[in-house]
Formats: structure tokens, C-alpha cells, sequence
């Protein structure tokens, strides 16, 4: 993935996050690719090699991911409301978790403290 | 929960509600401090009654040979200031009117704002609640009298704090008396909100319900704000000129860490 603003001009943290995302890009295609070939195979251990590879790279891509969520507050919320939910997930989206929203007639104030 | 609030019940046209809570959020915002320094934990809604503290209240209670403790919790306080607005000026919103008088909601915000903002500080005993100021492990830092005393003095507490292990960033709250001196100007010339920013990393904040200040510790884990119902405005009945409305919220609030922070006295 190109950098889309000058190099020198970007901060060392911009620059890892940058490496994180372009990595999660690789693992997901990688995962992608690795489960296309083992689809069509008609080689019944070279599918299981390849099924193999592809869980690797979703280790990998979960990792890529988890620390990404440590450094962008934005994505941790996010994770937290979408992730491991049942039922439809587009609900999941803006809504309030159950009983831990401003509700109707909430103010949403919430937290006012800035990020560290 | 929510229907506790009966704001479906009330003569208010929807784009009125939008108007009064917009109001009141941002009355209430900049008066909230303990918000923007203490954890906030919810909000969990308005069933929540308590906090577990995870612990049993030692006894020594037994009965046929069963010991039998309590459970400790730290119950909610539900805080509600009543208002009434008149109909017509909200009528008038609807029809328009950019210059309605909200002035009795605006006075209920700053009510349960400064109610938080000093329960959180100077706590509320009824309700277990100790605060900030009496829960502190630290001698109360006095600090000078000019800029140049307490650019120092809160130095001092920066370095005590990391002495200690307490990690910044490092918020300031100041009541009124020290806010005001922030605005002062080091002999060095610059001026003294912008290097206590700089010494403690962290916000100059104002509440009312500080006499002197506070440097608390921002780094997350020493000061839990629990919310169950988070500050909401709702609606009681009306006649034929007013709808009487309330705002409420329930809450707690605890210090786990009496180390994080360190009262800051007027010189």
C-alpha cells in the first residue's frame, strides 16, 4: 500500500500504523487467495495444506488487527459493539448495546475524557 | 428504562426535544469536569441499583454451622432536578422562533452538573460515596501565591506522583479562585494554563465545586464514575401553560487508586 502523504512529513506512529494496516491487507488477501486455490483443488491433501496456510493467515490478520485496535480508540468501540454478537449485524451498527445507552431522552454525554 | 422518562406523553413537538436536549448537553458539557479526568463505566441504564465491590463484609455471623456473611455494594444515587418550561415558547421553537427562553432548563443542568462535579469530589456520605479530596493518600500540596508559586508547586506534584509510580498524563482541576490566576502570566511570560498543560501533560479544568484544585492522574484505573441512567431529561406532566420536565441521572462513584492524585490548596 503507497503512502498517500509525503514520508518525511509523517510521524513515526503514522508510519507503524501504516506498516499494521498494509500487513492486514497482505494477510487478508493472502487468506483470500490461499481459499480460492483450495476450493478448485481436486488434490485432497494439497486442499488440506492449502486450508492449512490459509488459518495460518488468519492468525496472522487477527494479530495485524489486534494491534491495531490497541492504538485506534475508533476501531476498539467499534470492535466492541459489532463483534461476537448474535443476530443481525447490520442492528448492531449505532445502536446502543442493550441497557448501556442514553435510551431515548439520553443526552449522550457520556465519557468526556480525552484520550491519553 | 426509558419510559421512565414519559417523553412520549408530553405536548412537545419532536424538533422542540431535539432543542432542549441539545441545550442541555452542551450547558453541561464544559461543566462536568470529573468527567473529563475520572473513568466512566456505563452508562448501564436505570436498572442498574449498584456496584459489586467483590467483597463479603467480615463477620462473624454462623448459624447451625453455616458462616454467613454480606455482600458489599456501593449503591447508585439517582439525582433529579425538576424545571417546567411554558408551551408557547415551545411553540413558538416549532413554528420557528430562534430565541426561546430555555433559561429554566438551563438552570437544571447546571444544577445536576455541579451536583456530579461535587459528589465526585467532595462525595456524599449518605451514599458511601467518599470523593476525590477525602480519599487521597498524599499530603495537600500548598501552592504559591503568584504564577510563578504555583507553576512550581504543581511541579512538585508531578515529580511526587511519578515518584510514586503514578504515570501521567497529569489533569488539573482548579475552583474558581485558581482558575482565574491560570489566566496569569509568568515572570518568563508565558502564561501559566499553558505550562501547567506542558508540566503535567494533561488539561487545566474549572469546577465550581473545588475550592482549591486537584492533579489527578488521567492514565485510567484510580477514579471510576459508574452511570447507570446517564443524564437524561424527561417529562412529569403539564397543565394548560407548562410541561413541568425533569433531568436525571443515577450514578456512583469510587477511588481505587488514593495515590493518583494530590489536592492543590491556595497559597
Amino acid at each position: 500500500m503507497e503512502y498517500h502523504e509525503p514520508y518525511d512529513k509523517l510521524s513515526e506512529e503514522a508510519k507503524d500504523l501504516h506498516r499494521a494496516i498494509s500487513s492486514l491487507i497482505e494477510e487478508l488477501e493472502a487468506v483470500n487467495w490461499y481459499h480460492q486455490r483450495a476450493d478448485v483443488t481436486t488434490d485432497e491433501q494439497l486442499k488440506r495444506i492449502l486450508i492449512h496456510n490459509r488459518d495460518e493467515e488468519v492468525e496472522h490478520a487477527a494479530m495485524a488487527l489486534e494491534w491495531l485496535r490497541r492504538r485506534l480508540p475508533a476501531l476498539d468501540t467499534e470492535l466492541r459493539e459489532i463483534l461476537f454478537q448474535d443476530g443481525e449485524i447490520v442492528h448492531h451498527h449505532g445502536e446502543d448495546q442493550a441497557g448501556e445507552g442514553p435510551g431515548p431522552g439520553g443526552l449522550g454525554l457520556g465519557s468526556l475524557k480525552e484520550e491519553n | 428504562m426509558a419510559d421512565l422518562l414519559r417523553r412520549h406523553l408530553a405536548p412537545i413537538p419532536q424538533s422542540a426535544w431535539d432543542e432542549i436536549d441539545e441545550t442541555a448537553a452542551d450547558k453541561m458539557r464544559p461543566m462536568l469536569s470529573a468527567r473529563s479526568v475520572v473513568d466512566f463505566h456505563g452508562p448501564h441504564g436505570l436498572e442498574l441499583a449498584a456496584v459489586n465491590l467483590g467483597r463479603v463484609a467480615a463477620g462473624d455471623s454462623s448459624k447451625d454451622g453455616v458462616h454467613w456473611g454480606i455482600r458489599e455494594i456501593m449503591p447508585l444515587v439517582e439525582a433529579r432536578v425538576p424545571f417546567k418550561l411554558e408551551l408557547a415558547e415551545l411553540d413558538a421553537f416549532a413554528r420557528g422562533a430562534a430565541d426561546i427562553d430555555l433559561g429554566p432548563l438551563e438552570e437544571a443542568a447546571r444544577r445536576i452538573a455541579s451536583f456530579e462535579d461535587d459528589v465526585v469530589y467532595n462525595g456524599l456520605k449518605t451514599a458511601g460515596i467518599a470523593g476525590v479530596l477525602s480519599s487521597l493518600s498524599h499530603k495537600p500540596l500548598k501552592l504559591g501565591g503568584d504564577a510563578d508559586g504555583i507553576a512550581a508547586a504543581v511541579g512538585d506534584g508531578v515529580a511526587e506522583l511519578k515518584g510514586e509510580g503514578v504515570a501521567g498524563p497529569y489533569d488539573i482541576v482548579f475552583g474558581p479562585a485558581l482558575y482565574k490566576k491560570a489566566n496569569q502570566v509568568l515572570k518568563a511570560g508565558r502564561v501559566l494554563r499553558d505550562v501547567l498543560e506542558r508540566i503535567g501533560g494533561g488539561r487545566v479544568l474549572f469546577s465550581p465545586a473545588l475550592r482549591g484544585g486537584l492533579l489527578l492522574s488521567r492514565r485510567g484505573g484510580d477514579f471510576q464514575l459508574t452511570v447507570g441512567q446517564d443524564l437524561s431529561i424527561g417529562y412529569a406532566r403539564h397543565d394548560a401553560s407548562h410541561a413541568e420536565l425533569f433531568v436525571i441521572e443515577s450514578f456512583t462513584f469510587r477511588v481505587l487508586e488514593p495515590a493518583a492524585g494530590i489536592e492543590l490548596k491556595s497559597g
